[in-house]
């Protein structure tokens, strides 16, 4: 497959250079791994006139942790999240999202970053930046702000990323003491697959519960009312059962080609009930290890 | 508009002029020759078209050549400068391909994980060939062969 549309290719070497070419050219596209972009090329989803390729700038593949904040740049691969130390220490959660992000060959060149600015619903980074409360660090070149996630969505492949701003990296705030986490990811076999669900749950004795889901509403959603009423319930077989009635209320699922509706919402309170139950275990310093495939 | 750029390709340094619009695949099988790395899906889902870029594995389909500048990359065919990798031998004998249209993509993905993990377990050899399609075996000879090549048990 060949791409069509023409288009120029800068790889410039410092950030001052990437804004002043943002703003002369309206019609161009910032380049990380590509594994979206490319393909969005050759579909002709996209007909940018200048491609600018930023993995030439130094300082953004950073994996970072200071007071209770981790920052993963925008040049971290999903491959750097499952091998990076830090992470395996201050939220191994992260790793066991990356390894289910497509093949070996893809996650070697793309980004997290990448993944939240193309904003597919079934992305898998969304619903981990959910429950660790992130904050999209963006910058037009003159100053720089933090966007938090819940804002950054405006819908499937829509974000509130203007056409002359970059993201930087993403801002994670990591609770307090001891904290777990699970991901499970809903695929329709093992290996390489778009998600038909995912869900994401971290749990610590000082901030409680923090739910989210992806690929079951136009954008990844938090279920901030089962987390409510996880703060004055503890985990049974009967607060169970209402927290899977509630799960209805907080996505709006579609039938496609990987998953009907209905078996989104069902499976979806399997995997929250699953979830909430490895999570409990692993706070206590049981459970599976992570990076285990749940599903 | 064509640009000069310089890659380093299965060891040796190559000048080359390609559009900014130009796949790398295409580039290494129609420029350069290469044809072990082949089109299947053209969109990242297939991994026939599996090459190391920097060493690591990357899906050729979706990579600008451009993007390669000064940059090396690795087909199948610097991987076999010496002749056939331990994992080819042990394919050829299991007879693990039937066509072979996927076979280099195996091999490039077989070669990354035994040298980032030589002692794989069989489920960490499946996720690392997940990524890669073949429509005549059903995959277990393939698998079988890595298995056999790295001596792993379960």
């Amino acid at each position: 497959m060949t791409i069509i549309n023409d288009f120029d290719y800068i790889r410039p070497t410092n950030l001052k250079e990437v804004f002043k070419l943002l703003n002369q050219n309206k019609l161009a596209k910032l380049l990380a791994g590509g594994t979206d972009l490319i393909g969005n090329l050759k579909e002709e989803m996209v007909k940018p006139k200048l491609i600018i390729d930023i993995k030439s700038i130094k300082g953004l593949n950073k994996i970072k942790y200071a007071q209770n904040e981790l920052f993963i740049g925008a040049l971290v691969t999903f491959d750097d999240l499952i091998h990076s130390k830090v992470i395996m220490n201050k939220c191994p959660v992260v790793m066991e999202m990356a390894k289910t992000v497509a093949s070996k060959a893809i996650r070697n060149r793309a980004t997290m970053v990448g993944n939240i600015c193309s904003a597919v619903p079934c992305m898998d980074s969304g619903a981990i930046l959910h429950v660790y409360e992130a904050s999209v660090v963006v910058s037009d070149g003159k100053k720089k702000w933090d966007v938090p996630v819940k804002k950054w969505f405006k819908g499937p492949r829509k974000t509130i990323l203007k056409k002359n701003e970059m993201v930087m990296g993403v801002k994670l705030a990591i609770p307090k003491g001891n904290h777990s986490g699970v991901y499970m990811k809903l695929g329709r076999y093992k290996g390489e697959d778009l998600a038909q669900a995912t869900c994401a749950v971290i749990m610590s004795k000082k901030e409680g519960v923090k739910i989210s889901f992806g690929s079951v509403a136009p954008t990844p959603v938090r279920a901030i009312t089962i987390e409510k009423f996880l703060k004055n319930n503890l985990l049974n077989d009967q607060t169970i059962a209402e927290i899977k009635k509630m799960v209805e209320n907080e996505i709006s699922p579609i039938d496609d080609i990987r998953a009907s509706k209905e078996y989104r919402i069902h499976m979806v309170k399997v995997m929250l009930e699953r979830s909430l139950k490895i999570a409990h275990e692993r706070l206590n310093g049981a459970g599976v290890v992570y990076g285990t495939n749940h599903l | 508009m064509k640009k000069e750029i310089t890659v380093k390709i299965n060891g040796e340094k190559r000048k080359i002029e390609v559009r900014p619009t130009e796949i790398l695949l295409d580039v290494l099988r129609d420029t350069l020759g290469l044809k072990s790395p082949k089109c299947g899906c053209g969109r990242g889902d297939c991994g026939t078209c599996a090459v190391l870029l920097n060493g690591k594995s990357v899906k050729s389909c979706l990579v600008l050549a451009i993007e390669v500048d000064k940059q090396e990359v690795t087909t199948l065919e610097g991987l076999m400068n010496d002749g056939l990798l331990e994992v080819q031998e042990k394919m050829l004998e299991g007879n693990s391909f039937q066509c072979g249209f996927c076979a280099p993509g195996f091999v490039v993905m077989s070669h990354e994980l035994l040298e980032e993990n030589p002692k794989p377990t069989k489920e960490e050899i499946k996720e690392a060939l997940s990524g890669n399609l073949c429509r005549c075996t059903g995959y277990t000879p393939i698998l079988e062969a890595v298995e056999k090549t790295c001596g792993c048990k379960e």
